[in-house]
Parts: C-alpha cells; structure tokens; sequence
C-alpha cells in the first residue's frame, strides 16, 4: 500500500462485547471502523437483543438477569457510537483473502476491502453428543437460552439440564425464572473438582457469588442437583421423556420433555485460517486456535483476534480484549496511544487468564467422554457419521489426522463443515488412536464460512477498491466512495463480472 | 540416524499415479518403496472432480483411457472398494451449432474405441434432462462413463499396494534423487535414503523439478481447478456433465449433493491452493443457470487444489532420455484421475518387462525440444477437451 495514501477503514467482524468495545475505542481515536455482524441486532451471544418487534419488548432485567446493567450500556454505547461507525448488521462474512472480505447481506454478496481487520466472532456450544442426542427436544446449552433470549420460548416445559461449565447453572436458573420448571440440574463435574478451583476463583468474588447464588436459589426452589454425573442416555422416540444418568453408583432417570446439554464452548475460528492466521493447540479450551500476543495481534500483520473468537474468556474479558485489539491496531497504524490504558487492560485481562483456569478446573472437560459413546452414537449429524465409523477408519484404514478422517468419513463434510461436529470427531479419534486431542491435526476450513445461496447477486468488487484507495482523502469520505462505485449484477439473469 | 532402504523400484509421490504403480509392481512381487510428502491421495488424487470419463480426451490418450475404462470396471477387486464408481454416462454439452460440429468430429475421430458415442438434440436432452437451462441446445453421451469419489479411490490404491507388499512411507518428503552410476539415491533429508535400480517420478504438480535434476528440463506448471459441493439435494442429475469447450463440469453423488467445477481457484505457496474470490461469483452463476433444480440451494463448501500441466494438455509419462532405469508420469493437465490407474500399470510394465503395449509415444518428454514438439503437436483439434477443469 502506498504510504501517502490514506489508510482504508478498519474492519471489524463481530458486534458482541469484543466487537463493540474495539469499535469505541476506534472512534474515540478518531477513525470509523465498518462493523460486520451476521446477528441482526448488536449485542453477541450474551447480550443478545430480541427482534424489535412490539411483540417481543421484554425488559433488560428479564432478558439478562444480574448482567443487565452491563447488557444496557453496551447496546447504550451501540447506540451512541452508530453516526461515527458504518454498521451493518444482518452481514455474514463468508470469505476472506488477500485483503478483501466476502460479505452476505440480503442476498447480495460484495467485497469489502481491509488493511486492518479485528475479528470478534465469538463462540458457540461445544457439541459432544451422546446415546439419543438426535431426539427432539435436546438443545446444546446455549441453544436454549438462545431461545429464551431471542424467541422468549422455552425448550419444553420440564426441562432437564445437563453437562458442565458456568453456563449450566445460569441458564438452569433463567429457565426457572422465566417461569419454566427445571427437573433437574446434572452436573459431570464434582465438589471435588469446585473445592481444587477456589483458590483461583477467589480472585473473581463476584463471578463466584453470582455462581453460588445460582445454584442455592435452585435448590431453594426445590431443583435437584447432581454432581458428578456420568451422562448415559436420553429417553424418547418422537420426543425426550427422560434424561439417564449415572450418579454415584446408581442410575437416575429424570422424566422430561427437553434437555439442555453443553459442555463447554469452541471458538469461532474459520476467518482467521481463512487469513492465514498461524494456530498452536490450546490445552485449557482443547482446541487449536489463532496465536496471538497479550495485547491480540495474529501473527498476520493487519489481524486482530479478540474475544471468544480467539479463546474462551468470557463476556467481561471480551470487552477488555476488544478494546485491547483496538489499541495494538491503532499504535500498530502509529496513532498515539494512551499506553497506561493498554498496560491496564493487559493486567486485567492476565487476571482473567487465571480466572478461567480456575474455571476450568470448576468444571472440568470429562476426559472420560470420547471412551463413554457407544459406536452407535452419530457425531455428524449432517452426513450421519457415527462414532464406530470414525473408529473403524482408525482400525482399518490407519487414520490419524482430522482432515484424512473426513476424507475417508464425510465427518465434518456437511452443512455445519466441522464447525458443530469437529471438536467431537477431533476427541474420538485421538481416543482411538491413543493420543491427546493435539495430536491430531486440525480441520482446516474451506470458504464459505457458512453455507451460501448458489443464487445470490454479487456486487462489483475491483471498482470499488481501487476507488477507495486512489481517493485517499479521509477514510469515512473513502468508504462512502467505495459504496457508491459498488454495482451489482444478477447472476439468474446469467450476467457475469 | 539415517535409515537405509534397499530396494528395486522407488516411487516418488503417492497420488493415484504412484500408487497404482505401487499396486502393480508389488503384485508382479517386485520390490517397491514409495516415499509420499503428505499422505498418500491427499494431493490432486484426493480432492479432484471425480470424472471418470473417456469422453474429450485428445486421441492420443485412447490407449490409456481405454485400458483405464478396464481397470475401473475391477475397481473392487483391485483395491477392496467400489470407490463409489457410476457408471452414470457423461454428457458433454453443446451451447451453439459450433459445439455441435465439434462434437460430432470427435465422434467420427475415436469411432472404434469403444466409446459409443450418442448425439442428442435439445428435444432429446429436454426428454431425458429437462433441469437443464436452456442455454444448451444439445450434446454427445457417453453411456458407460461416469464418476467416482476420489477421496476414498485414490488412498484405498495407496493402501491396496501396502497391503500387496509394498513400503509406503508417507509424511517423507524426497528432498535429493540422483543416480550414483549404479543406483539411485533418493533421501529425504538426513532420515531415510532408499537405493534402487528403477526410479519412478509420480510427484505430479512437483515432478518438473525431479525431472530437471536428471537433466530434463520440462515446461510444466500448476493449475488449481475451482470446485465447489452444495448441500445435499433430492436426486435428479444422474448423468456426469462437461461442456464442449470446458467452463463448468457437474455431477450429483448419491448423498444428493452436486460436486461443480470451472475456473479457477489460486496457487497459495507452491504446496497449497485456495478458491479464488473472483472465479466464485462467475462458477455459481454458471450453476444455477445451467442446472435448474440448484435455485435457491445452498453451497457448503469451495476448494481447489494442485495439479501439474503441460502446455499440449498430454501428460508425461515414459522412460527418461538421460537416464535409464529412470521412468516419469505427470503433468495430467487437470485430467489424470481416470487414467491414473491405466497409467501405474503402464509404468510396472515398463519397469518389470521393459516395454508396454499400450501407445505412450505422445508422451515423451522430449517433446518439447522446439522440432520435436512441432511434430508431436500440430495444431491439434481436440487439445482443448482433455481439460477436466478448462
Ligand atoms: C449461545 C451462547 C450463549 C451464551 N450465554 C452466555 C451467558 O449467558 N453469560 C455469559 O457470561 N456468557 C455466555 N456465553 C459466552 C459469551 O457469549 C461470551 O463470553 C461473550 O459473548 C463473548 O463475546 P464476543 O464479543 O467475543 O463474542 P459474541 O458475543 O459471541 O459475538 C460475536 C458476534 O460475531 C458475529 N459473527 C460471528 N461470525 C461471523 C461472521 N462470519 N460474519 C459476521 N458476523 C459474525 C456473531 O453473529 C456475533 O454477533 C454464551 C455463549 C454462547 C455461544
Ligand atoms: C480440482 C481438480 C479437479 C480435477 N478433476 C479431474 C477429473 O474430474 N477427472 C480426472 O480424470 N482428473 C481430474 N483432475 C486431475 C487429476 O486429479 C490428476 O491428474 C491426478 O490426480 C494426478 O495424479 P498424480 O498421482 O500425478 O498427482 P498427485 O495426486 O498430485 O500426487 C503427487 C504426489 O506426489 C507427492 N510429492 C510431491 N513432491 C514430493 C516430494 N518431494 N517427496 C515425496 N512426495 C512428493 C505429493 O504430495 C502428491 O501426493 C483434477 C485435478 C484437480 C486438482
């Protein structure tokens, strides 16, 4: 890029938390960032905002319980920063290289150029199946309160939930206090795994408060808890009647008409391989994510990591991260760069790396879970996989790697593209081949991100980045340019670039 | 420590073409060790189209691709899988009277091999395939060609060959292959050196470079075939398509997706190749304007991946000019899948009786040599269809 020009507008990919707090800290520098978000409303996982429709106006109080506050000043600052951003909801990005994203919005893709792109695209359930996963009314932890949130439904109306992680209990007491009755809560960690972990968790009193409270609130509201449970199987043909499991020494089965199951979140990660970020295996989240330094830089100049997308934190480091990356962007640009903050922001986010260590050892990844299954179990439920099958590409074929078994299964080769099924597939075959998980490689994603219409229009890209950049005035005046130039074509009417 | 390997053939690269060289080798209980960078069929072999067709191959190819058609037909007693082979018949597609001509002229030009050859017009075509759009107006099919899926072909040959004897060292990468004046020399790095009286060079995108170590300069380059899965569809697309003149090639596996090539994806370093972001938009206006029953479906997945070429679009493959014992097979132009088999028979033959039946004299790699190439290639009317992926 030819340094007497101006640069183009940073991008970011993600209006959650992480997302949010990069672009305020953008703009209080001066510059106006392009935020990409595929929700249609800002707010990410945890602030997720229900449609604005009169019908589904529900208080912030209801929606978010203790973390209202902080879900209001969020989608306040949304709101304040919206005449100094170009935000555009409603936006997939499904492709990414050299500089120039692919971006789905109403049907139309274009190609948005970028020097500097932050992603902040958060996380979504880990997905590790078990025997009768498939039956209606089984819902990954977050699913379910995603429903709650978005949809103001529940799952069902006795619900059971199940797995392990912070998640469980929160959602467990949204449920209840959404007016649904919640039969029980199946913990697989134990009070052995909690009491290890309060050292740490101490550093975090309020986080632990609000975990205790939870869980005494259930019990007070006479929800049984299990700890240490040993999930064996859900119950029902056209729809969950029970939930089973072992619990110390005995089996429990829970009538119920849904399951909230999770275990544990998995970085969004496929636009980071897409830009060619470098990844190294992470034991606490067991998985491979983009390597980046305190402060969020990949090790692709230009690429920003924060939030969950990086590495499971949690909402509140999100924000300091987000706003992190937005600094290391803008000394790395050589804006000035008030350097006590970012020395803050780097302390505060090495307290939130222990806090999660700590959590962690809360609510530990069953390591017993890939031997547990049945070869019966489907782990891809896009091309039905099942877990023997993947274990017989082990036996007979010789199978190692993640990518080879979904060469020789279809594990991972549906709509989903691993991204649902590829942290299971990844556990059972290091199981089988007597490995840990990072031994075996990592899926690596192919665009497009999520699956696209063969029929959508697409804009004229070339157009509009070379005007962006030969105008070069300021930004905002070279994005708005770059807009008016985009022309699109329709590919049903045969016409072609 | 370095490990040694004495052997009598050693095979640089595990694609389809390595593999089944392996295959045929170790069943005649010749010795043979082949050294693969990755895994074996993870390269061209693994992530092609799937076209298994005879059909458009320029006429010098008739030999190979005739016996291929065999060895295909065998496939399960050959390598202990289906391989999910079809023979679906493959059409190829007319979009003016010029193609027309043109598809008529070759089937005139490979009469007697067995093809079969059909003509059909558009009242035909809206007969048998009425989902196709209606810039086509008609076509030539090939009743018993078809497809395959090449991710599960192309290692099952790699793990035929184990099976039958041979060593098969993957994630071995030949990093120096020479001739001492009695064997080769092939290592890789300081871990392993194989010494062999024959030596095979099957690295496909990357054999120019082995070949130029013998001395053999060769023009051969990578091309990256864009292709793109949607998600699964009701069945209605039983034949294998290509297009006279090449821009797009489809066909719908029986989990209902339709696998969709044309254009072009980029190299990324040499070892890699990415779907270019420009060729997209054009390869899925292509599909849904060509295939009907794909509006309003979803892709789920673009990929590309590297593929050796050679400017006549004809591969390499026979004995080396320089030296003996030495035997190339690359640079399958982006058409090598359904020959491959065909052309691993053709080097044990080489290799175990020291000459082979099947016509191979196209395939020199001396051709270029100006005067040479001349003469291998004048102006000839097909060149263009061998192209899988033109
Ligand atoms: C379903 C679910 C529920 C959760 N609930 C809670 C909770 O109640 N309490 C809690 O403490 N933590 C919760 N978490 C964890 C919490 O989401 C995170 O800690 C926090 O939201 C992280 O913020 P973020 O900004 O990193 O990502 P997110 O809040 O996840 O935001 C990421 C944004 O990026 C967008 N995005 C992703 N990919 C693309 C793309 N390709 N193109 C365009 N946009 C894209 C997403 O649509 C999303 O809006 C939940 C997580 C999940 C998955
Ligand atoms: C996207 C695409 C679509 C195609 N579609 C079709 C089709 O429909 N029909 C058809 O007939 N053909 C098709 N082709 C062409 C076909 O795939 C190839 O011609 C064929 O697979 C070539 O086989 P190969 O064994 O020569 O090469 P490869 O499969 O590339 O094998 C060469 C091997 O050599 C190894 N190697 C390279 N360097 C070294 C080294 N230094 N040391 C050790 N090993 C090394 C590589 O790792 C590789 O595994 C397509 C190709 C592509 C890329």
């Amino acid at each position: 890029m030819n340094s007497t020009r101006a640069p183009l507008q940073p991008v970011i990919i993600g209006a959650g938390p992480a997302g949010i707090r990069a672009a305020q800290a953008l703009v209080a520098a001066g510059l106006r960032p392009r935020v990409l978000d595929e929700s249609a409303r800002a707010g990410g996982q945890i602030y997720r905002q229900p449609p604005a429709v009169p019908g589904f106006m529900r208080a912030p109080a209801t929606l978010y319980g203790f973390e209202h506050r902080k879900a209001s000043r969020l989608h306040r600052l949304m709101a304040e920063l919206a005449p100094n951003i170009d935000y555009e909801p409603g936006s997939m990005v499904w492709n990414l290289s050299d500089g120039v994203l692919d971006v789905l919005r109403d049907g139309v893709s274009r190609q948005v150029p970028y020097q500097h792109l932050i992603l902040a695209t958060g996380a979504t359930d880990r997905v590790l199946p078990m025997p009768g996963w498939l039956t209606p009314g089984v819902y990954t932890l977050g699913g379910a309160q995603v429903a709650l949130k978005y949809q103001g439904c529940a799952i069902g109306s006795e619900v059971v939930f199940m797995g392990t992680g912070p998640l469980l209990y929160l959602v467990a007491y949204q449920y209840a206090k959404a007016g649904a009755r919640v039969a029980a809560v199946l913990d697989t960690a134990s009070f052995g795994d909690r009491l290890a972990a309060l050292p740490g968790l101490l550093r975090a009193p309020v986080l632990l408060a609000k975990g205790l409270y939870y869980m005494a609130w259930l019990r007070r509201h006479g929800v049984a808890l299990h700890e240490q449970v040993r999930p064996l199987r859900v119950v029902g043909t056209t729809r969950v009647e029970a939930v089973e499991c072992e619990s110390g020494g005995h089996t429990l089965s829970i009538p119920c008409d849904a399951l909230g199951y999770g275990l544990g979140l998995r970085s969004e990660t496929q636009l980071a391989s897409l830009a060619g970020c470098r990844y190294a295996y992470h034991a606490r989240d067991r998985a491979w994510l983009p390597v980046r330094d305190a402060a969020g830089r990949s090790s692709v100049s230009g690429v920003y990591l924060a939030g969950d997308g990086a590495a499971i934190a949690g909402a509140d480091a999100a924000e300091l991260s987000g706003e992190r990356a937005a600094l290391a962007l803008l000394q790395d640009m050589g804006s000035p760069v008030d350097l006590k903050r970012a020395g803050r922001l780097d302390g505060k986010l090495l307290r939130w790396q222990r806090i999660r260590d700590a959590l962690e050892r809360a609510f530990p990844f069953p390591e017993v879970w890939a031997d547990s299954i049945t070869d019966d179990v489907m782990i891809c439920r896009c091309e039905e996989i099942s877990a023997g099958t993947l274990r017989a590409s082990v036996a007979g074929q010789g199978t190692q790697e993640l990518n080879r078994l979904k060469a020789l299964t279809r594990v991972g080769m549906g709509r989903c593209q691993g991204r649902m099924c590829g942290a299971a597939a990844a556990e059972v075959l290091a199981r089988a081949c007597g490995v840990g998980p990072d031994q075996v490689g990592r899926l690596r994603p192919q665009p497009p991100v999520k699956p696209i219409p063969i029929h959508m229009m697409v804009a004229m890209p070339a157009a509009a980045a070379t005007a962006a950049s030969a105008l070069g005035a300021s930004t905002a005046v070279s994005a708005k340019a770059a807009k008016s130039v985009e022309r699109t074509v329709d590919l049903s009417q045969g016409g072609q670039p | 420590m370095m490990e040694r390997i004495n052997t009598e053939v050693v095979i640089i690269g595990g694609g389809i073409v390595g593999a089944s060289a392996a295959l045929f080798l170790s069943r005649r209980g010749v010795p043979v060790t082949l050294l693969e960078a990755a895994v074996c069929g993870a390269k061209a072999s693994g992530v092609n189209y799937g076209g298994v067709r005879r059909q458009g191959r320029p006429l010098e190819q008739m030999g190979l691709t005739c016996r291929a058609h065999e060895l295909w037909a065998q496939l399960p007693a050959l390598i202990g899988t289906d391989g999910e082979y079809v023979r679906s018949g493959h059409l190829k597609l007319a979009r003016s009277e010029a193609d027309m001509t043109a598809l008529e002229t070759y089937r005139q030009a490979t009469r007697g091999h067995g093809m079969h050859l059909r003509l059909l017009d558009r009242a035909e075509l809206n007969r048998h395939y009425g989902w196709l759009g209606e810039e086509v107006i008609g076509g030539s099919l090939c009743p018993d060609d078809g497809h395959a899926n090449p991710r599960l072909v192309s290692p099952a040959f790699a793990l035929a060959a184990k099976a039958a004897g041979a060593v098969i060292r993957e994630s071995t990468s030949v990093t120096s292959a020479v001739h001492d004046g009695r064997h080769f020399i092939v290592r890789s790095d300081n871990t392993l050196e194989v010494r062999a009286s024959y030596l095979l060079n099957c690295a496909g995108a990357w054999a120019g470079h082995f070949a130029e170590g013998f001395g053999e300069v060769v023009p051969e380059t990578s091309i990256h075939p864009l292709m793109m899965v949607t998600e699964p569809l009701p069945l209605f697309m039983g034949v294998s398509l290509g297009m006279q003149g090449g821009g797009i090639y489809a066909r719908q596996v029986a989990r209902g997706n339709c696998v969709i090539g044309g254009g072009r994806g980029l190299s990324a370093d040499g070892n890699y190749a990415r779907p270019g972001q420009n060729d997209i938009p054009a390869l899925l206006g292509k599909a849904a304007s060509l295939l009907k029953p794909l509006r309003g479906a979803q892709v789920i997945r673009f990929w590309t991946g590297v593929e050796g070429n050679m400017p006549d679009h004809n591969p390499v493959v026979g004995p080396s000019r320089t030296t003996p014992g030495l035997f190339h097979a690359f640079g399958f132009s982006g058409a090598g899948f359904q020959i491959g088999p065909a052309v691993g028979e053709v080097l044990a033959q080489l290799v175990a009786d020291g000459h082979t039946d099947i016509p191979i004299d196209a395939f020199r790699i001396d051709r270029y040599a100006a005067a040479a190439h001349e003469a291998a290639c004048p102006g000839h009317p097909f060149r263009e269809q061998t192209l899988e992926a033109s």
